[in-house]
């Protein structure tokens, strides 16, 4: 069967975003740029259930910019098959690029589509969802073991408090949480054979999907500064000024 | 202008994320009802109805509805979502799996984890792990939205006098089936609910040295997190992970102990209400957010810690 792994283009985990001074976004010119670390995870489960030989083709999709070229060949150096973009300059919102992916499920017929729960830039965790609910699949989020037997897939899902399992007849979505796998490292040989493989660009027009923003951002700002705090000489006044300045304890 | 909560409960207990969410509500101004989808969940309505500012609460009960699956619950949300101008869930785990399901069938955008209301359409919600406060307008016919628990203090679960409304279920999608459930065996707080949270980092040193935290943790009656650095050492699981790739936590107390306050860490924990340091290294970044520091070996400033408790 085929898996569909959507991958997002996000500013890098270690870099720390400024807000412009005319409060209209943060600052991504010129900062590093990575797959989105919980992708990384949902690529590695898919690589996992082809190695196992349950899964027969993986295929990765970005949605955005041109650059978003780099995430996939990145996709396909960790070891997708092939990859399509749907090339757009519209800042996308999840709600679009859940129809988007719905477009390409259409076209494409895979059983099992994995995401990551959220990207660490819009903090949304809401495309997976978005999806099943458009596709009329069922869904497990959160997830952090998959178990794919038959026309069935079992997944423990991450819920507050603990675990819990749940049966999903296929075809399902996924979305992964981090304690799903470890994702592998990407390996110069692969990088190479990565630049090999097909890359089909698509446009939202072709798919006949109106991405259009839906929310409109009025302002971003930086949250708001911690007080200066003081540094204590030993631990009786710390206990101190927990219990009679702070009265947290 | 009408506005649905959507209870987070466990078919016996009304939790309290609710009530923080319909904190949220009543900011947005209209009459507040509240869907309780469940099985065996009348005692949960009971609770709902006596939430003060509630107006009205519905109930949902069968047997399919009993484990909180996505696609029945968001099927009986969907049955009376046009009655509505907002809903409202708790972002827990819950609330964050069924809300875009809802939005989606109503072909409109959600808005995440908001921390605040400015008008009935524009709410302000954190983006990139917190380090930025997006405010954003929706133009959407029903909003659907979740709430930051820790951005609204809960209404009283006392004082409501609201109407239950029993609501025909909705068929069982048979799409999905529950398993099982395996709860955290441990009497410790949950960490993204806890009031204190007591952290360790790599200053560490190892899984074993990780063990000095508990006695700490168990006086305080915390939750244990970790940083990223001492999960990806191995000194701790890595559903500890408070951070930006982890959970966002934001405790009344935060002790970080041994951490040195990468970015990556500060953006899951920098909204606690005191923060307090303890690290060898003066110059490290965690001094820059914390209420209070001191710089000292946490291996004789913890058991010392313990004591003074």
């Amino acid at each position: 069967m085929k898996v569909l792994v959507p991958v997002k283009r996000v500013v890098d985990f270690n870099v720390k975003v400024r807000v412009k001074s005319d409060q209209s976004g943060v600052d991504i010119a010129n900062v590093k740029m990575s797959m989105n670390p919980f992708d990384e995870i949902a690529l590695e489960e898919a690589m996992r259930l082809k190695e196992k030989g349950l899964v027969a083709e993986v295929v990765a999709v970005s949605c955005g910019v041109a650059q978003c070229q780099e995430t996939l060949r990145t996709a396909m150096a960790i070891g997708a098959d092939r990859a399509v973009l749907v090339q757009t300059d519209v800042a996308l919102q999840p709600l679009a690029v859940a129809k988007l992916l719905r477009a390409l499920v259409d076209k494409e017929q895979p059983q099992l589509v994995i995401l990551g729960k959220q990207a660490i830039d819009d903090d949304a965790n809401q495309t997976g969802q978005m999806l099943a609910a458009l596709l009329s699949w069922p869904q497990a989020t959160f997830a952090s073991k998959v178990e794919l037997a038959g026309d069935t897939v079992a997944v423990t899902r991450e819920v507050d408090g603990g675990l819990e399992t749940l049966s999903l007849k296929l075809p399902a979505i996924i979305t992964t949480d981090l304690r799903l796998n470890e994702p592998r490292y990407v390996t110069l040989p692969n990088i190479m054979k990565a630049k090999k493989k097909t890359l089909d660009t698509i446009t939202p027009e072709a798919l006949g999907v109106d991405v259009t923003p839906r929310l409109k951002t009025l302002k971003v700002s930086e949250p708001p500064a911690r007080s200066a705090g003081v540094t204590v000489p030993d631990v009786a006044a710390l206990v101190e000024k927990l219990k009679n300045e702070a009265k947290v304890i | 202008m009408t506005i649905l909560v959507i209870a987070e409960h466990d078919n016996s207990h009304l939790k309290v994320a609710t009530r923080n969410t319909v904190a949220a509500a009543a900011k947005m101004g209209g009459d507040v009802h509240v869907l309780v989808a469940g099985s065996g969940a009348q005692v949960v309505a009971d609770q709902a109805s006596k939430v003060a500012g509630v107006a009205k609460v519905l109930l949902a009960d069968a047997p399919h509805l009993a484990e909180g699956l996505a696609e029945n619950v968001a099927a009986q949300v969907l049955a009376v979502a046009q009655n509505y101008s907002h809903i409202l869930f708790p972002a827990t785990a819950s609330g964050k799996n069924v809300a875009p399901r809802v939005a989606a069938r109503l072909d409109v955008a959600q808005v995440s984890d908001i921390i605040a209301v400015d008008s009935p359409d524009t709410f302000q919600h954190p983006i990139y792990a917190g380090n930025a406060i997006a405010t954003v307008q929706s133009s959407d016919p029903i909003k659907v939205i979740t709430v930051r628990t820790t951005g609204f203090d809960a209404v009283s679960e006392q004082g409501g006098q609201a109407v239950i409304e029993t609501l025909a279920a909705e068929a069982d999608s048979g799409l999905s089936s529950f398993v099982g459930r395996e709860v955290a065996q441990n009497d410790r707080p949950e960490l993204t609910a806890a009031k204190i949270v007591v952290s360790g980092g790599r200053g560490m040193g190892s899984a074993e040295n990780f063990k000095i935290l508990d006695p700490l943790a168990d006086k305080l009656g915390a939750a244990l997190g970790a940083s990223r650095a001492a999960v990806d050492a191995g000194y701790a699981p890595n559903d500890w992970q408070v951070g930006q790739t982890g959970k966002i936590v934001a405790p009344q107390l935060y002790v970080a102990i041994g951490i040195s306050g990468a970015i990556q860490h500060l953006a899951g924990m920098k909204d606690s209400k005191v923060i307090v340091a303890i690290n060898k290294d003066a110059e490290a970044p965690i001094f820059g957010v914390a209420d209070y520091g001191l710089v000292a070996d946490l291996f004789q400033a913890v058991p010392e810690l313990v004591k003074a408790l």
